[in-house]
This record gives structure tokens, sequence and C-alpha cells, in this order.
């Protein structure tokens, strides 16, 4: 599975959304009505899938599906 | 089937006094143990102890105050149990003294086990009951946290602040299913009150109208309580233990 995939993956099991919604654009608190709870968990679970560590600083960057992506791809491999 | 069959509860300090009593109780109600004290040896030997009860039982000894330490614990307690569901703070010191003698190192030492620890050990538990959507934390503060006491400016302190991170924690936790609430217990009989002076305990005695000091039995059903899905709808609560001491 693609960083792409595995990403989509986590943000619709811990945002409850559907793939539709989970576009590159989609805002975790606006489109995907994320409350900052669910951000600080979904920041847990991309660093345990991606064995990484997210500091507080970067992790407030992270407000689009894509911007998680862009941020996965180049702090792995 | 037993009421918390299947669910793992972390009591730390548990190796003895009222913290082995909460543990024991939980595992008569089906939960798997996890025995925790900075004391390694006693830690090992109660746990082996609650074993032989039939209770499904890992020994971990923690110095709660070490985040490091903490991290691992829970990471020892996932692998081994699968699960964490229940945790209770019942680690606590006291370095009892007049304000005026009492000495910043006393202060901090009483701060850091108390406060700190607790504060460590729900941030790596909560971890683990947020992906669960499910978790009960139960604080074991004091009666003294609420209504003070002479000599205890560090320990009443300490157990006061528990207290505001018990409804802090309640608050953002709420959302996930995770349940936090407080104990008080009042002048229990053990070891650590054991030591109070005669007229210290003859005063504590005369304001308690059940007339008797608590038990760590007491202690242990009212976390019992907590830690059981009866207890689903409070958060965010104190339970005072006292006997009425505190009305």
């Amino acid at each position: 599975m693609s960083v792409e995939e595995k990403v989509k993956e986590i943000v619709m099991d811990k945002l409850n959304v559907t793939a539709e919604q989970v576009t590159p654009d989609a805002s975790f608190v606006e489109d995907l009505g994320a409350d900052s709870l669910d951000q600080a968990e979904l920041v847990l679970a991309l660093e345990d899938e991606f064995n990484l560590q997210i500091s507080d600083k970067d992790s407030e960057n992270l407000k689009t599906v894509g911007a998680a992506i862009d941020y996965i791809t180049s702090h792995t491999s | 089937m037993k009421p918390l069959e299947g669910k793992t509860a972390l009591v730390t300090g548990s190796a003895r006094g009222i913290g082995r009593a909460i543990a024991e109780h939980l595992g008569s109600l089906g939960a798997n143990l996890v025995i925790s004290d900075v004391l390694a040896e006693l830690t090992d030997n109660t746990a082996a102890e609650l074993e032989k009860l039939g209770y499904k039982t890992l020994s971990a000894p923690c110095n709660v105050v070490n985040a490091d330490e903490v991290n691992d614990l829970i990471k020892k307690i996932v692998d081994h149990f699968g699960s964490l569901d229940i945790l209770v703070n019942n680690a606590g010191i006291t370095r009892d003294g007049l304000l005026i003698r009492q000495t910043p190192e006393s202060w901090d030492q009483v701060m850091e086990v108390n406060l700190k620890g607790s504060f460590l050990t729900i941030k790596g538990a909560s971890r683990v009951m947020m992906k669960n959507r499910y978790g009960k934390i139960i604080n074991i503060s004091s009666v003294v946290g609420l209504m003070g006491n002479a000599g205890q400016v560090n320990y009443s302190a300490s157990k006061a602040g528990l207290i505001g991170l018990t409804k802090s924690a309640a608050k953002e936790l709420a959302g996930r299913n995770i349940t936090v609430n407080a104990i008080a217990p009042g002048y229990i009989a053990t070891k650590m009150t054991e030591s109070l002076p005669e007229e210290a305990k003859e005063a504590f005695l005369s304001v308690i109208p059940l007339k008797r000091p608590g038990s760590a039995e007491d202690v242990a059903a009212a976390v019992a309580f907590l830690a059981s899905p009866a207890s689903d709808y409070i958060t965010g609560q104190v339970l005072q233990v006292d006997g009425g001491m505190l009305m």
C-alpha cells in the first residue's frame, strides 16, 4: 500500500469519513470535522503507522490530507 | 461472567498497602492485573502471590516519575495483555512537617511522585484508551486535598492538584468514552498512617461520624465501582471515602 493510501485509510478510520471526502485538499478541521483531540489522535496514529516522531510544531502545519501525505513522504524512505 | 473479565488494570504503587488491596479487589472481579511499584522485589513478590490466587498477573516495576520508564511500562502491558482499560493512580508518598520546616526538596519529591507521576501514566494510558474508545482512570487523591491538613502542605497541594488534573482530563477524554474520577480517602488504617502520633490518630477519629478509621478494602471497593460499567455515566467526580469526615 502506498503512503497516500495508508494515510487515507487512517484518516477515514480516525475521523469516520468516506473515501470520497478524503481528497488531497480536504482540511481536517473545516472539511472533515476534526476537533483538536481528533487532530492529536491522527498525528499519533500517523507516528505509529510510519514509525515517525512528528514535533508539535510540524503537526500544526499538517492541516490538509495532502500536507500530511507530503510530510510523511519526505520524512520516510 | 465477572464484571471486569477481559479488562486489564494497572494499579501504581500496588506492591503493598491500599494499592495492593485495590489490585486484589479488581482481580476478584476478573480483571487482568498489572502490579507496579518502585520497589522491584516487592512488586515481583506481590504479583506472584496474586497469581497464586488465580488472577492473571504481570509484574512491572516502574518509577512513575520517569517518563521513559512509564512509556516502557505501558508498552509492556499492551504487549502482554493486548490492552489497558483501567488505570489506578495510587502511587504516592508523604514528607510531612510543618510549613516553616519544609524544604524545597521534600516539596519537589511529593509533587513528582503524586502529581507528575499521575500525569505521566494518564498520558501514556490515554493513548491506548483513545484508540480503544474505552477507559477508566481513577486517581487516588485524599480528603486533605479538599480540607487541608497542618503538617501536610506538600501532600495536600499534590492531592488537590490531582483533583484539577482529574477534572481537566475528564473533559478532554470524555469524547473518547474514557471516564476520569478521583477518590478522596479520609483516615485509612495503613502502614503510612500507623506512624502518626497517637494524639493525631485520636484527633482524626473524633471528627469521623462513622467512628472508625477506614480500611484499605473500603477504598478498594470504591475504586472497583469507578472501574466497573456501573459508573459509566460518572466522570470528573471526587468520591470521598472518609466515614463522613468532610461534608
